[in-house]
């Protein structure tokens, strides 16, 4: 009864009628809109030194750029401001009262003070009401070591505290498998919150109850479900949101820092590996504005534990009854050397998996084209796109083309699962910049407004014919860009889709010459693909020759009808992931974890990871010298000279 | 926010199937309709009495007998802070400012004021409550209502009472009245 009274009681709002065409329907999600900027140039005084800055800026922010450091919890340069944690108070001339930095606009020839008594008191003041309800369990909270809390307590509180009364406890959260929550430590800063809304687009925390009783809850026990919420930990101040895998393993004084290069996805997140020893303990992001910003998605984050599990650490050939054999390294190469040239070049196939770098893909490639086999492809699963031309496989207006573009299609293509950070990208020009989405494919769950305008290719012809009701808005944009999945090219009809692509692209501003603008973008899933594709690794000849050897370079998504029943299958990897299951001859590899090596990204940025953690056995060499003794030339013997020639090979 | 005054006047408090209605009819999320509902004090996560009788106890009326009352009606009705009777009649909550204090101490039963109030009075006020015949608010309508009943006022259904009786008193008054005149 209640629903239908409330019926009568609410006026449908948001449904807001869009210009247009009725068949079009459009998807509705509640958005953040920053406030406009303005352009204006003015003086303000920092602690007395002038300092020119725009009239947008906050207090912090002018502070930042005359480099005088503000203790803060809440704010955070990518979200919104909240002005809730009070520890950026500073004193401004002509105010009686410290003002919140964060939340406070500058205006012409303020003169802002840090370093006075009255800013020492405030600060000193803030932080004993933030510790008021805080515990004191450092010892055992897993933050300690890289706590906001404990740095800025240490320079800028008290040593004593005055606050007799017992502390309040609020109840811990269960809000999913990665995020382990101490709720009684938060200090509701809404940095949580306001990242989940604001990036991830998921509205499951909020702030419940006042005062005393404010706690960070989801509404009765749900869970945070967004591809991205690993991020949150990052992001807590405190040890409120831990890492939950991570939890209680290991302390920061104690780990070593890696910058590396994430593969997991095609983005080629820039990432920070901390081991301790020679165990990876955890991942972090790095900030790096062109591709990740400051975010990585939670498989990035995670997935590096399975790098423990099914390692493939010694060579093994199966025996006639279908167990396996060990071998020395030598023995197992010698067995490869011994099948690979026992056969026809072209009775050789070679398939590269999805986590390969540039030089083992360069190695692999010499290897088997010494051996007058010039059937490798990286293309598993996918259409035989050629490599002719880098812009037939990149995504043309890079991962920044995201933020100049006005209009964004979104072909086949759901970049929440494919990459999640690149998503979040979108959902921020779509709040900052009023970046229209339509979606042609199945209607998949975006965190954004998006239009919907089909579901098959004959959309794609419709529009690229110019017959489709959304043709119009389609003319009317200067800088389209068409986001197409190679998961969509996987299709039996892969090729068709690519040529209305093309046709798409060139019957509208898709390809605009006079802004040099190309808007056909391929959201590659596979790390290794661009590399291998710069290498020019293209099947040459046609695949009718029954293949009498496999070699599997770490490939395990491959159609199964493509592996010969009797064929002798050599997989080279590191873990024991389906292609190991085929496999005649095992010789075990390194992981990018491992690894010293090049990879492409998927808008044609090469990157180095460096090694982070030793492979799991003395026996397991890098795949490139294993290939190395197996194609008997020198210049694989150095890995500097085997670089050199890649990124020669590099376009 | 009148939606969720509107989920008290059925249910009598905050439920969770209302926050689910109102998250659905406002596309929006359950836990921010949580939120506010939680925020303010006016609406109840528990069930309340039907009479819910709010005790002032900040500085002023505090001194001039709110804590009094307040530990008296504490007694009187057997329960605690925010407690409910056993018969559902009355619920008691302690106040920070009823926005009366030029009447202190200050009762209210379902948002009414009960303006200079003594334990006697108060009593009177929850006993009569109990069985069913509270007297009559000291100032505003002329009879007092049901917390349910209150609520859908508040949800901007209008009962008629809302505006009767005198609104702004004397004591409300003096300090504009002395300030105009000059004094200090
Ligand atoms: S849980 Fe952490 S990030 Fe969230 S409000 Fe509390 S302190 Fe801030
Ligand atoms: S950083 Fe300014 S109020 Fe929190
Ligand atoms: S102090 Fe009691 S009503 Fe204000």
């Amino acid at each position: 009864m209640m629903i239908k009274l409330l019926s009568q009681h609410v006026k449908r709002r948001g449904a807001a009628a869009t210009a247009l065409p009725s068949q079009l329907v459009m998807v509705q999600k509640r958005m953040f809109h920053p406030s406009q900027q303005m352009s204006q140039q003015f003086n303000v005084y920092i602690d007395g030194k002038p300092i020119k800055v725009d009239a947008s800026y906050t207090i912090y922010q002018a502070c930042t750029e005359a480099g005088v450091e503000i203790p803060r919890f809440c704010y955070h340069e990518r979200l919104s401001v909240a002005g809730n944690c009070r520890m950026c108070l500073v004193e401004v001339e002509g105010s009686p009262k410290p003002i919140a930095s964060c939340a406070t606009n500058v205006r012409p020839d303020l003169k802002v003070i840090t370093k006075s008594e009255k800013t020492r008191i405030a600060r000193g003041g803030v932080m004993e009401f933030l510790l008021a309800n805080h515990p004191l369990d450092c010892p055992i909270c897993d933050q300690g070591g890289e706590c906001d809390l404990q740095d800025i307590s240490v320079v800028y509180g008290y040593t004593e505290g005055r606050m007799m009364e017992y502390k309040r406890a609020v109840e811990d959260k269960n809000i999913g498998p990665l995020i382990k929550t101490s709720m009684t430590r938060c200090i509701h800063c809404t940095r949580c919150v306001r990242f989940t809304e604001q990036i991830a687009g998921e509205f499951t925390l909020g702030q419940v109850g006042r005062g005393k009783t404010n706690e960070i809850s989801t509404y009765i026990e749900n869970m945070v479900t967004n591809e991205l919420s690993g991020n949150v930990v990052d992001l807590c101040p405190v040890g409120a949101l831990n890492n939950l895998p991570y939890s209680f393993t290991a302390r920061p004084w104690e780990l070593k820092s890696n910058y590396t290069v994430d593969v997991m996805d095609s983005l080629g997140s820039n990432i920070d590996v901390h081991t301790r020893g020679s165990d990876t303990m955890r991942i972090l992001p790095r900030i790096n504005d062109e591709v990740n910003e400051e975010w990585i998605s939670d498989k990035s984050r995670h997935a590096f534990d399975g790098l423990r599990k099914q390692r493939l650490h010694i060579p093994l050939l199966r025996q006639p009854d279908g167990s396996f054999k060990e071998l020395t390294l030598q023995e197992a190469l010698s067995t490869a050397a011994e099948k690979l040239s026992s056969v026809k070049g072209d009775e050789i196939q070679g398939i590269i998996g999805q986590f390969n770098d540039v030089e083992s893909i360069l190695a692999f490639k010499d290897l088997l084209n010494r051996l007058n086999c010039e059937n490798i492809d990286v293309r598993t699963n996918a259409p035989k796109y050629s490599a002719d031309f880098r812009s037939q496989y990149l995504m043309n207006s890079r991962i920044t083309g995201i933020d100049e573009t006005d209009l964004l299609i979104l072909v086949g293509c759901n970049p929440r699962n494919e990459s999640p950070v690149l998503n979040a990208r979108i959902r921020k020009a779509v709040g900052v910049n009023g970046l229209k989405v339509a979606v042609l494919g199945s209607a998949p769950n975006l965190p954004y407004n998006y239009t919907h305008l089909g579901n098959t290719p004959q959309t794609l012809k419709d529009l690229a014919d110019g017959t489709h009701p959304f043709s119009a808005e389609l003319a009317k944009a200067e800088l389209p860009m068409i986001l197409l999945s190679g998961t969509a090219l996987e299709r039996t009809d892969g090729q068709a889709i690519l040529n209305l692509v093309y046709k798409l692209g060139e019957t509208t501003n898709v390809i605009n010459k006079k802004e040099k603008w190309n808007g056909i973008n391929i959201l590659h899933s596979e790390a290794s693909r661009v590399g291998a594709l710069d290498l020019g690794i293209v099947p040459k000849q046609s695949t009718k020759t029954k293949a009498k050897v496999v070699y599997l370079l770490g490939a395990d998504n491959f159609r199964h009808e493509e592996i010969p029943e009797d064929a002798f299958v050599i997989y080279q990897g590191h873990t024991g992931d389906e292609g190991a299951y085929y496999a005649d001859l095992i010789i075990p590899g390194a992981s990018y974890l491992e690894k010293q090596a090049l990879f492409v990204n998927t808008d044609g940025r090469p990157q180095q990871t460096r090694s982070a953690q030793a492979p799991p056995s003395p026996t397991t060499a890098w795949m490139r010298c294993a290939l190395a003794s197996l194609s008997w030339h020198p210049i694989w013997q150095s890995l500097t000279s085997l670089r050199a020639v890649a990124l020669r090979n590099l376009r | 926010m009148p939606l969720l005054h509107f989920v008290q006047s059925i249910d009598g408090y905050v439920t969770n199937e209302g926050i689910e209605v109102i998250a659905q009819k406002l596309e929006l999320a359950t836990a921010e309709v949580t939120a506010v509902s939680t925020f303010y004090t006016q609406y109840k996560s528990k069930p309340v009495g039907e009479y819910h009788v709010g005790i002032c106890t900040n500085t002023l009326c505090a001194v001039m007998g709110g804590d009094a009352i307040f530990e008296s009606i504490k007694e009187h009705l057997d329960i605690e802070n925010d407690g409910v009777t056993a018969d559902g009649k009355v619920s008691v909550e302690h106040i920070e400012c009823n926005a009366a204090c030029d009447y202190a101490p200050v009762v209210m039963a379902n948002w009414e004021f009960y303006d200079n109030q003594t334990v006697e009075s108060a009593k009177a006020l929850v006993d009569g409550a109990r069985a069913g015949n509270p007297p009559a608010p000291t100032r505003g309508p002329s009879r007092l209502v049901t917390y349910k009943e209150a609520s859908a006022v508040l949800a901007g259904l209008d009962d008629g009472l809302a505006r009767e009786g005198v609104q702004v008193g004397e004591p409300t008054l003096l300090g504009l009245k002395l300030s105009k005149e000059g004094k200090q």
